[in-house]
């Protein structure tokens, strides 16, 4: 009797404090999510009332699809890119701007700036960069390189989209970073400069091992970011030209929306979601490994 | 020894403020431009305009419906963010104060929720959702609760097991509920952590692109993101039209961020060491 009361009543907290949210949670996240995963054994189109039962077909025509692959690798070679160079500019930037030079706070906001504005936004203004201000200039001080569209040429397109990826994450990873330097403890510091350590070697020696839980972070940012880009795809380049720049969500998204291959496109999501998976796993497994205490 | 230190700050900061100036030089050369008018633009795009004219905002705002994608996005940033700091702070308190094995099973499934990219997730959610034709604002905003609050929830649930629990325990001898007890004394301490929250989620809710794009049906739901980018897309060759209306789409975050940004980035710093 008793017993029952007290679940009824934990049931009600329960209901009252976290119901709404479990609901939500579950509406939109799991539901989706499994019914996600039955739809990649079907062959719906996106139309018709039935499907049928198909098996690892999608998952067979995923793995064949070359496009599919094609846009993988590209996101790949992105991915590395755009991590690396994202997070040594960051790292180094959060290093001046925590060493006491002069309008640091100004510098700091200034750089976060980008993050403020949405992907979209932020691709058409490089749009416009990129066709138009770069070939003027190109044009107008005789410099090939700059002297046609950098989004009608696939190489020229790839840096282009690595170029804004570093350009709207630095900003962001530095404030971690910024953060990280300030929780090295100043009495360490000294201590290693008292032994007669060097600038570099604190930065060896000291520093960098005090801020890997600042790299776990920033590192699962990044490479989460890196493999889901799109909306700085669609607005840049929209996969242009001839899909030479399609990455792996925009890739997705054309196959179930505008192919009308949805169970191919979601197949092709959950390979997305393993990778996504294997490779945050791995590098936060990895750093905590590294992680030390001061 | 002391001089050679003060040069090279000079230099340091010197360089800083070139490397600076051409990282902002993207927003400088749209707002130089959305001044001129579009043979000037093409003729060179780094002259700066000869008067002032604000044609070419006047015509986009009314074009692009500005004023309507400004209060959509209002309305659908707002209620989410509501929403979601009500519910999932809420939730945390459940879950950091009873250790029952329901709490716990929920808190690891949201946790490791996280990491589902919104990908694997989008096209079922439209077909379930498109099938009830549910495709409007106030699906979006319940999406976003749903999306927002395993972050959320984790976020409030490490700042709650930091509240020593005697502050609840003499409020409920005051004959205080629990719900009471929450709302009166834990969620005022949970200020700082709802403040990092109410940023990170704004910055989310009113820059969205894709969900909204999936979601938001009906064209006069649209929000700035969206409208922004269906009026750069028949505009493109308008260069004079499209520039104005870029500006006009990120200044309302702008003027935010210049009263608010010592609290953003506080609230980035603060969400960036969990």
């Amino acid at each position: 009797m008793n017993n029952e009361k007290s679940f009824i009543s934990k049931l009600k907290s329960y209901l009252i404090f976290a119901g709404p949210a479990t609901f939500a949670f579950l509406v939109v996240m799991i539901v989706p999510c499994i019914y996600g995963l039955y739809l990649t054994f079907t062959n719906w189109d996106g139309i018709s009332a039935t499907h049928a039962f198909v098996g690892f077909a999608n998952y067979v025509t995923a793995f064949k699809d070359k496009d599919f692959i094609t846009s993988f690798v590209f996101t790949v070679k992105y991915a590395f890119f755009a991590v690396i160079l994202t997070n040594v500019i960051a790292f180094l930037l959060a290093y001046v701007v925590t060493s006491g030079i002069k309008g640091q706070n100004f510098f700091r906001a200034g750089f976060f700036t980008p993050n403020l504005i949405g992907g979209v936004l932020l691709g058409l203004i490089w749009q416009f960069l990129f066709n138009d201000l770069i070939v003027y200039i190109g044009t107008n001080f005789k410099i090939p390189i700059l002297s046609q569209s950098w989004l009608s040429d696939p190489t020229k397109a790839f840096w282009a989209l690595v170029i804004i990826a570093v350009w709207q994450g630095i900003g962001y990873q530095m404030i971690i970073y910024v953060a990280g330097f300030m929780n090295v403890p100043k009495d360490v510091l000294e201590a290693a400069s008292i032994d007669g350590a060097s600038g570099f070697q604190k930065m060896k020696s000291v520093i960098l091992p005090l801020m890997i839980p600042s790299f776990t972070v920033t590192g699962f940012l990044t490479i989460k970011g890196a493999f889901m880009a799109y909306d700085t795809n669609l607005a840049l380049t929209a996969g242009g030209p001839y899909n030479s720049t399609e990455m792996i969500s925009m890739h997705i998204y054309n196959k179930a929306f505008l192919s009308q291959q949805y169970g191919t496109g979601q197949a092709e999501a959950f390979v997305l979601f393993a990778i996504v998976s294997i490779l945050t796993f791995t590098q936060v497994y990895i750093s905590k490994k590294l992680e030390v205490e001061a | 020894m002391k001089n050679k230190h003060g040069i090279g700050r000079i230099i340091k900061f010197v360089c800083l403020s070139a490397f600076f100036l051409l990282y902002v030089a993207p927003f400088l050369l749209i707002v130089v431009n959305s001044f001129k008018s579009k043979d000037e633009i093409v003729a060179n795009p780094l002259k700066l305009p000869t008067h002032l004219s604000f044609s070419n905002y006047t015509q986009a705002y009314s074009i692009m419906n500005f004023s309507s994608a400004f209060v959509n996005t209002l309305i659908i940033t707002v209620l989410s963010v509501v929403v979601v700091i009500v519910l999932a702070a809420m939730t945390a308190y459940l879950y950091a104060r009873k250790d029952w094995k329901i709490n716990k099973f929920f808190f690891f499934f949201m946790v490791a929720a996280m990491i589902i990219p919104f990908q694997a997730i989008m096209i079922p959610l439209v077909k379930i959702y498109g099938s009830m034709h549910m495709l409007n604002r106030w699906t979006l905003i319940f999406m976003y609760a749903g999306f927002g609050a395993p972050m959320a929830v984790f976020m409030y649930h490490g700042f709650i097991k930091s509240i020593p629990i005697e502050l609840e325990e003499a409020a409920t001898i005051d004959g205080a509920s629990t719900l009471q007890t929450f709302w009166l004394i834990i969620f005022p301490l949970l200020r700082p952590i709802t403040a990092t929250m109410v940023i990170m989620d704004v910055l989310w809710f009113w820059n969205d692109y894709l969900l909204p794009s999936l979601i938001l049906v009906p064209i006069d739901q649209r929000t700035i993101t969206l409208s922004t980018f269906y009026f750069y897309g028949s505009y493109t060759v308008q260069y004079d039209l499209a520039m104005a209306g870029l500006v006009i789409s990120i200044l309302p975050v702008l003027i935010m961020y210049i009263f608010l940004q010592k609290q953003i980035i506080k609230g980035v710093m603060q969400g960036a060491v969990k």
